[in-house]
């Protein structure tokens, strides 16, 4: 069986928001199973951050949640992204974009290239 | 943005406790729910699908406490549910929570009013612009008044010459006459001012205008006056219109053309002038011409130094000049070295007034140490009875920094509470104290914010101090000792209960030998032969200055009333002297040997005080005629001039020679002494002994004057017996009577205040020692009942009872009171700056410390050690 990693801290906010960028309102269980399958079920959603993670963008007003019924026709809560929520994460992408690409320029850089720099 | 919008809705979900469970629990429902559909159609039992959807899905406790801590403010909460839970406790405790909070209350209250008036007097800037660099001119040592600096003239050469001040105002400040306003006249006192006065200060009038240079030109040209804003209220009724009026100040008119703004009040703290008006004026209000005069010393000299100009630099400056001007006037000017000084303080008074209320500052400061130590230990007590009821928080898994933290509401909760009340009631007695004005003159003491912020911190700083004792108990201790063998901490050799109870009896004993040094000291002032007899005279004082008469008419009135107020049934003697001893006046006139060719002021001997007297004055102030005789109305101009002088003056002049029959020479009159009067104090309570030269009122020009009256009769009657007979002789002049004795109450004003400032804080240390001491000793026998109990099942006798008891708190205070007794002896330069002549080594204040030590530990003790006595060992036995 392969071994699931829990969410890195930090980034469970920005997978929330742009799956419900992508698939538009969802319910709690919905976002849940959609980050797992995106990753390829190499990702577990612990709920015990996911459900206080909804609350809190909801508080920031990134998000707008209301009952509706599901698809098996049962009562959840789905969540939907308010125009706040688009630029908190055009931002959050950006950030992200940006630690990335310093991440991967450290592993591209070679011992000679840093001497090489240092000499010049 | 969003951050800001998130907490006031976590804030709101915390007040309005809004509880949103029913949604997060649907919510969680249908998450399984979905789960479980997904697995059956994954091909599981539904059964199997139901139990593997819940294990996926984790602890639905821990989701739901994440989903708390997201919604409300979770550091909020706690600190509410710790609060409500330390009202709950000390609701339950109230005679400790009341003990507590008065302890605290006094303590705070105490540091509160010190630090009020401290504040108002000495942390308050004068109100105007950079009072920081504002200097006051003072002579070395010549004590011409505790204020006046220098002539007219002089002042003048001051200010052209020096190359160091940027400005330099002149001012006069002992005006005062009569202002008269539609038909009403009144006393006022005020400032004679140079025309530059308010522009050096940089003061704004809130309404009007201020003078100005440009406004004089020479003498009597600029007849203004600006009105205080207190005048302006309680006479002028603050009216708007009053500004251009005509009012007349000693029968000459002036034109009030501004209001000074409530704030300013002139260059003194104690001393609120009424009015100010121009100096080149100063001939309409005043007797005689200062202006053009070298030898009248009548000016205080203010002034701002130029920028980065230091004071050292201005001081040498001035001493030049000072110098320059002697060469120049050797006449007159005697070169007197000048410092500079801020104004404010009564001139060097302010070294007395601040040693003085830092002195109190520490005394109240340690008020508040005593109490927070006995604070420490009642808290201490309390954590120690507790220890059970924390233990087993402890074995249930609440963490030791939330029960040291629920400690430490407890603790903050009562000293805010301690703290509010003593701000309240030191806001309470100082709008008293500034209502009944004891203070000399018209200082007001707000609370402003800064009072405000001591008083906070004073109260978490106790807060602090008493709440991490306990805490610190709590933090050390282990639960599984503390439920099995109870409250044992007792059973140590030295707790830090006792440190803290033998600092606090210290700290009593140190306050007790403050008051009682205080008492001794004021008694002793009471005491000081005065010269004379203020109890049983009454003065009465009439403005005869406005009456239109010639000196001799005026003569002939004086005695006519004189004799009249003799004639008064139950009136032993009268007469006036021209001003009474402690109200200031003319004091350093120069005395000559006969035969001086130069009348300089270096060639004089002496500077003695001068009183011009009618015959009988002595006799009315009960002032002791030594020798020779008293004046009679017989010395006349036309008759040789004759003084009386005190015995400092005939020894300082003649050493054992026999007084009478000498002469000396007194503003240019050969003079002869025909009598000696008794010393006596003239100018204030600490002055050692002053040459006094009296002299008869028929051979002066001084008409100005008291009526002294000594009588049988009550001060009431006599005041309007005194009213009726002298406005029968002189009808239509204001005339103010009061008793001697009243008269006297400003002198007294800082020993008294002394005296009960330091008598209450001993009174409070005192009371905090018998708590302390009663709270350890009841604690004590209450925590040693049982054991107690065996010893007398065993035998024990009375005596070791007792010791075991009541024995330490008995050594503490043993101990606890040498330590505050030397600390005392000690700390005399302390006692120094506020008590006169303190004197900690005194017999009598050692004794009195000792007899009220042993009082308290007697009194503290004795109800707890009777308990101890009354132990009933079986009926102990019986219980557990």
């Amino acid at each position: 069986m392969k071994q699931k990693r829990d969410v890195q801290q930090g980034t469970l906010a920005l997978m929330v928001l742009k799956t419900l960028d992508v698939l538009g309102p969802l319910h709690g269980y919905g976002i849940a199973r959609r980050i797992e399958q995106i990753s390829g079920d190499l990702l577990s959603v612990n709920q015990g951050t996911l459900y206080p993670l909804l609350l809190r963008l909801e508080q920031e007003g990134a998000i707008q949640s209301e009952w509706g019924p599901s698809e098996s026709n049962r009562r959840a809560r789905f969540y939907r992204m308010t125009r706040a929520g688009h630029k908190l994460l055009e931002a959050e992408k950006r950030d992200w974009e940006q630690t990335a690409a310093i991440i991967a320029r450290f592993f591209e850089v070679k011992a000679v290239e840093v001497k090489a720099q240092d000499l010049a | 943005m969003s951050t800001l919008k998130r907490l006031f809705t976590r804030l709101l979900n915390v007040t309005t406790r809004s509880r949103s469970d029913e949604r997060l629990r649907e919510e969680m429902d249908s998450h399984i729910a979905a789960q479980t559909e997904e697995n059956i159609s994954a091909g599981m039992t539904p059964e199997q699908a139901r139990r593997y959807a819940r294990l996926k899905f984790g602890s639905v406790e821990a989701v739901r406490e994440g989903y708390h801590a997201e919604k409300g403010l979770p550091f909020l909460e706690t600190l509410l549910l710790d609060v409500r839970y330390a009202l709950r406790v000390l609701r339950k405790s109230p005679a400790f929570t009341v003990v507590a909070l008065i302890t605290l209350m006094l303590g705070i209250g105490a540091n509160v009013v010190v630090f009020g008036v401290l504040n108002a007097v000495l942390l308050h800037p004068l109100d105007v612009s950079d009072p920081q660099n504002l200097y006051q001119m003072r002579h070395k040592q010549w004590a011409m008044g505790r204020l006046l600096t220098t002539s007219y003239p002089a002042f003048e050469d001051l200010r052209r010459r020096n190359t160091t001040f940027s400005g330099m105002a002149g001012i006069y400040g002992y005006s005062h006459g009569g202002l008269s306003w539609r038909n009403a006249e009144m006393r006022v006192s005020g400032d004679e001012v140079t025309g530059n006065y308010f522009d050096l200060l940089g003061v704004q009038p809130q309404i009007g205008r201020f003078f100005h240079i440009a406004d004089e030109h020479g003498p009597d040209s600029a007849p203004y006056v600006v009105l205080s804003d207190a005048l302006w209220r309680s006479r002028f009724h603050g009216d708007r219109d009053v500004v251009g009026a005509t009012v007349e100040l000693n029968k000459h008119p002036f034109t009030v053309i501004g209001v000074a703004s409530a704030q300013f009040h002139g260059t003194e703290k104690f001393r609120w002038p009424d009015y100010w008006i121009p100096m080149v004026n100063e001939r309409q209000v005043e007797a005689g011409d200062y202006l053009h005069s070298r030898t009248s010393i009548t000016v205080t000299v203010i002034g701002r130094l130029k920028p980065g100009m230091m004071p050292q630099q201005a001081t040498d400056d001035l001493n030049a000049i000072a110098a320059q001007l002697a060469k120049e006037y050797p006449e007159t000017d005697d070169g007197q070295q000048l410092r500079l000084i801020h104004p404010g303080l009564i001139g060097d008074e302010g070294d007395v007034i601040r040693g003085f209320l830092y002195g109190v500052t520490v005394l109240a400061l340690l008020v508040l140490a005593a109490a927070c130590a006995n604070l420490a230990t009642l808290f201490a007590a309390r954590a120690a009875d507790r220890s059970r009821e924390l233990a087993l928080r402890v074995a249930l898994g609440s963490s030791r920094r939330r029960l040291v933290r629920q400690l430490l509401t407890e603790a903050v909760m009562v000293s805010l509470m301690g703290g509010a009340a003593g701000l309240g009631s030191a806001y309470t007695l100082l709008g008293v104290l500034n209502r009944s004005s004891p203070f000399a003159g018209s200082l007001t003491v707000s609370v402003d914010a800064r009072v405000y912020l001591v008083g906070l911190t004073l109260t978490l700083g106790s807060a602090l101090l008493f709440g991490l004792v306990p805490a610190r108990q709590v933090w050390q201790s282990s639960p599984v000792q503390m439920m099995k063998s109870g409250p044992v901490d007792s059973l140590r050799r030295f707790a830090l209960r006792d440190l803290l109870l033998g600092v606090q009896v210290a700290i009593c004993t140190l306050l007790v030998t403050a008051s009682l040094v205080a008492v001794r000291g004021m008694v002793r002032v009471l005491h000081v032969p005065l010269g004379f007899q203020p109890q049983g005279a009454m003065l009465a004082e009439m403005d005869l200055s406005q009456v239109e008469q010639t000196g001799d008419e005026a003569l002939e009135k004086k005695k006519a009333m004189i004799e009249a107020l003799r004639s008064i049934p139950g009136v032993t003697a009268a007469g006036t002297v021209s001003r009474t001893p402690m109200t200031g006046g003319m004091h350093g006139i120069p005395i000559y040997r006969p035969g001086t060719a130069e009348f300089k002021l270096k060639n004089s001997v002496l500077a003695p005080y001068v009183f011009t007297m009618s015959p009988g004055y002595l006799d009315a102030a009960r002032t002791r005629l030594l020798s020779g005789r008293d004046v009679s109305w017989q010395d006349t101009a036309r008759t040789p001039y004759v003084a009386i002088v005190n015995e400092t003056f005939a020894r300082k002049m003649w050493g054992e020679t026999p007084a009478i029959g000498q002469r000396f020479v007194i503003g240019g009159k050969l003079t002869e002494v025909v009598g000696l009067a008794e010393d006596g104090k003239y100018h204030d309570m600490q002055e050692p002994s002053q040459p006094v030269v009296y002299l008869p009122l028929l051979q002066s020009d001084d008409n100005e004057g008291v009526f002294v009256v000594r009588s049988r009769l009550a001060p009431n009657e006599m005041a309007a017996a005194l009213e009726r007979t002298l406005s029968g002789i002189e009808p239509n002049v204001p005339i103010t009577v009061q008793s001697w004795s009243d008269s006297l109450a400003g002198e007294l004003f800082p020993a008294r205040a002394a005296t009960v400032a330091l008598g209450v804080m001993g009174l409070l240390a005192a009371m905090l020692a018998v708590t302390g001491i009663f709270g350890m000793a009841a604690y004590n026998v209450s925590r040693r009942m049982k054991e107690l109990g065996i010893r007398v099942a065993l035998g024990a006798r009375k005596t070791q009872v007792m010791s075991a008891a009541v024995g330490r708190p008995m050594v503490l205070l043993g101990v606890g009171s040498v330590l505050g007794l030397l600390a005392g002896i000690f700390a005399s330069r302390l006692l120094g700056q506020i008590v006169y002549q303190a004197n900690p080594r005194d017999p009598v204040v050692v004794g009195g410390v000792v007899l009220t030590m042993t009082l308290l530990g007697i009194a503290a003790s004795a109800i707890p050690a009777r308990r101890a006595l009354a132990v009933d060992p079986s009926k102990l036995m019986r219980e557990e």
